[in-house]
């Protein structure tokens, strides 16, 4: 059982800070979403109203097409799974996945079958009688998510869950977590300042700064298509080349920057207004879609650069380089088994198709 | 070199001295009770007896006061912990503007000086009880009821300390958790947060009792016409005390001493869990598989009784007190009649002494200074001998004894009870140059 989501207009206010502007969103049942932004933008402001522990100042919360106003926490189909994970210390581990039973009034017995079936799901059998502080923390972390499903919310909301764990067990989690939401089948709302998290696992990524929704969208949507310059930033590694437009067409605005006119396409439903000559605009370019400019290609754009240095990765080759003006440009090229051609030193001319690239009014951008 | 030593030596000449100032007292004291001697104190050494713990059990006051004392330490308990509880819980979900405000409102009646507690308390029930006309055997005017009521209002803010300290480590986060899985308010603290206070509930129930039991300056005014323990002591303080008090102090310094040991031991077990626990954790994390292995932390989940370590200090105890029952009462009769021989051998020298004593003045009534001489030490050994008896309570009966007696009985009393006292050998040595 699954049930959609929806922030119709929702205001939160803290005092006079605003913690969340206008979020207008519509999660649909059933599906993994996620909220991707850098700390302190809202988060888990968002997810607080959607679970019941704050109301919004302004606006509506409905899950299932119900009006949340006035319901209270635990009245709501929600569960949360908290960033610190909040497991009670002082009880066993079917105790604490049961408790949603128990405090339904379920029999003992009731309980502990429940809590053997999810000790199952999360493949912890037979550690029911330990204690928490007896577990590893990727342990913890499934016991927090079995805790949260075996009250069988329509909704399971999730905090970072994954951020205190080690790179590797976090890749690990992921996975599980999003074969975990196949199969019992309801809605995920996950928060997250990774965007490889987010990108991995969800169906919808709404990135969020500063408490105002930037973009929501598909992974590849937001990767690919970013309409804010704060999205460009923030999603993925991407070169920036600042400047004015000079000229513009329906879907391509030329902008003239340090490094010469550069051509991108402007996306179809930007944050603000469209781009018009003279306007402020970025113009972002991935590492990954620029390519040695030689005889043998041609491209609309091209950067005159020289190579600082080169990294090997393995898979990919990480190239440095400087353009006009100490402009600093970063290049990927997945390893072919070729050598790259080039010295460190030597002049090299980039380029990139117009397509790949996007121009974007001036905006705030993502803290490095 | 030199000085770091002699820096050591005065350090551990330091601490000595600190710790013979802390316990010095409590030590004489705890020794005294095993003396037979009528009066508390070490020496003269009489016997080595338990009489006065049975003097103690017989002495019907105080244990009327005593038995106040534990109805009252219960009632205090009973109703301060809640308040104090309360009270904490409050603190954390005032604003944080107004917490500043509250939190020295409510820890004001620390504050506010014990007896003015006790008057108050005193003058609000008996005006509230002449409001309603209420007869003078009614509650507003019981003594019980008005020092629970009264000690309690300090006592709660104790109470309440306790308790924030051990909310402060609460983490808010799983009360919300409670209540994100469809717990109740009411189930959340029940269910969450009591389990967690538990440990906070025991330390600020004894320490509740503990500031009870031993309260005298708000008790002395609620009290009315009852009385507890610290009440008849400060009565027989006033009226002469004997070694059943010292007794008493054994018994409450033993009981401390036990439970903080019995504590003590307690709580490194549960270290020792926690410890073994954060290992299994991390081997399990390491191997990255599920372990089986038995939960360690159950051990301190176990009762105290069916601790070891517990069990066997419980065991010392109870062989210690059998031993000293024993050894304080073998032979204690024997002993006695020795001490009172002894007694009566000193006298007679005394009486002898003075006899010859008399005579030398008999044989030289001219010499002034002989007159001056004889009649000093009379007069410094009754001013000595009233002072040092003035907690005995065989003290009244005495003076009037030796004043149908005459002189000499005072005298020989008074030899015996000063016999170590330096003035006394001065005022002899005195004597007897005049001689
Ligand atoms: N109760 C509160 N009172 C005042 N300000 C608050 C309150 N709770 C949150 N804020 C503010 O709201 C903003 C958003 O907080 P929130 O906890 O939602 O951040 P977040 O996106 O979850 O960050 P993180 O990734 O670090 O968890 C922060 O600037 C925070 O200071
Ligand atoms: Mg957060």
């Amino acid at each position: 059982m699954s049930a959609n989501v929806e922030l119709d207009d929702v205001w939160i206010r803290f005092g006079d800070f605003v913690a969340a502007r206008d979020v207008n969103i519509t999660i649909e049942g059933g599906e993994f979403f996620s909220f991707l932004g850098p700390s302190g933008c809202g988060k888990t402001t968002i997810l607080r109203a959607v679970s019941g522990f704050l109301a919004p100042s302004q606006g509506h919360v409905r899950i299932g097409g119900q009006d949340m106003a006035g319901i209270g926490p635990n009245k709501r189909p929600t569960a949360l799974i908290f960033q610190n994970l909040a497991l009670f210390p002082l009880m066993t581990v079917w105790e604490n996945i049961s408790f949603s039973l128990e405090v339904r009034g379920a029999g003992k017995a009731e309980r502990r079958k429940k809590a053997d079936e999810l000790l199952e799901l999360i493949a912890l059998p037979g550690q029911g009688d330990k204690f928490v502080n007896e577990l590893s923390g990727g342990q913890r972390q499934r016991v927090a998510i079995a805790r949260a499903l075996a009250a069988e919310p329509k909704v399971l909301l999730l905090d970072e869950p994954l951020s205190a764990l080690d790179l590797k067990l976090r890749q690990h989690m992921r996975t599980e977590l999003r074969s975990i939401q196949q199969q019992v089948g309801i809605t995920f709302i996950y928060i997250t300042h990774d965007q490889g998290e987010a990108l991995t696992m969800s169906d919808h990524v709404a990135v969020m700064s500063a408490g105002v929704i930037e973009q929501v969208g598909g992974g590849t949507n937001v990767y690919d298509h970013p309409e804010s310059a704060f999205v460009a930033s923030f999603v993925g590694e991407n070169n920036l080349f600042s400047g004015k437009v000079s000229k513009v067409s329906a879907d391509r605005a030329t902008v003239e920057t340090n490094v010469g006119n550069l051509t991108a396409a402007t996306p179809k439903r930007s944050n603000g207004a469209k781009l018009k000559r003279g306007d402020d605009a970025y113009v972002f370019i991935r590492p990954e879609s620029l390519k040695f400019a030689n005889g043998s290609n041609s491209f609309d754009n091209t950067i005159k650069a020289r190579i600082v240095q080169q990294e090997f990765e393995g898979n990919l080759w990480q190239v440095f380089l400087d353009a006009a003006q100490g402009k600093h440009i970063k290049m990927s090229m997945v390893n072919d088994g070729q050598s790259l051609g080039y010295d460190s030193g030597s002049e090299v001319a980039l380029g990139f198709p117009s397509e790949l690239a996007v121009a974007l009014p001036r905006g705030p951008l993502a803290a490095e | 070199m030199k000085s770091d030593n002699f820096l050591k030596l005065w350090v551990g000449l330091f601490v000595l001295a600190f710790f013979a100032y802390l316990f010095g007292p409590l030590i004489l004291m705890s020794v005294t009770a095993f003396n037979s001697s009528a009066f508390p104190r070490v020496a003269p050494w009489e016997c080595f007896s338990v009489e006065w713990f049975n003097v103690l059990v017989q002495d019907d006051k105080l244990m009327h006061g005593l038995r106040n004392s534990l109805i009252i330490g219960a009632g205090v308990v009973l109703i301060a912990v809640p308040i104090g509880l309360a009270g904490a819980l409050m603190l954390t979900q005032v604003s944080a503007r107004v917490r500043p405000i509250y939190y020295t409102i409510v820890i004001s009646p620390i504050l506010v000086p014990g007896v003015v507690l006790g008057i108050s308390t005193l003058i609000f029930w008996d005006r509230l009880g002449s409001m309603f006309g209420a007869e003078y055997d009614s509650f507003f005017y019981d003594g019980i009821f008005l020092t629970i009521i009264g000690q309690s209002t300090f006592i709660a803010a104790y109470a309440m300390l306790v308790f924030i300290s051990r909310l402060q480590r609460f983490d808010p986060a799983l009360e919300e958790a409670a209540l994100d899985l469809g717990a109740t308010h009411v189930q959340t603290f029940r269910k969450v947060l009591l389990p967690f206070l538990k440990p906070a509930v025991g330390s600020a129930a004894v320490l509740a009792f503990l500031a009870s039991f031993e309260n005298y300056n708000t008790t002395v005014f609620t009290i009315v016409s009852e009385s507890t323990l610290t009440t008849v002591l400060a009565s027989k303080v006033r009226y002469g005390i004997n070694p059943s008090i010292s007794a008493l102090a054994v018994i409450i310094v033993a009981l401390t001493l036990l439970g903080a040991v019995i504590y003590e031991i307690m709580q490194r077990r549960e270290l020792a869990a926690e410890k073994a626990a954060a290992k299994v954790a991390a081997d399990a994390e390491t191997a990255g598989v599920a372990t089986t292995t038995p939960v360690a932390t159950r051990a301190s989940k176990a009762g105290a009784f069916a601790d070891p370590a517990v069990f066997i200090v419980l065991l010392v105890f109870a062989a210690g007190l059998g031993t000293v029952y024993f050894a304080g009462t073998y032979g204690l009769e024997e002993c006695k009649v020795r001490v009172a021989e002894q007694k009566r051998a000193l006298t007679k020298k005394r009486v002898k002494e003075r006899q010859t004593l008399e005579m030398f003045k008999g044989a030289a009534p001219s010499e002034d200074t002989g007159a001056a001489g004889g009649g000093q030490p009379k007069i410094e050994a009754k001013g000595t001998e009233g002072y040092r008896g003035i907690f005995d309570p065989g003290n009244l009966e005495g003076q009037v004894e030796s004043e149908k007696n005459g002189k000499v009985e005072a005298k020989g009393t008074e030899g015996y009870r000063g016999i170590f006292d330096p003035g006394n050998l001065e005022g002899q040595v005195d004597s007897s140059e005049q001689q």
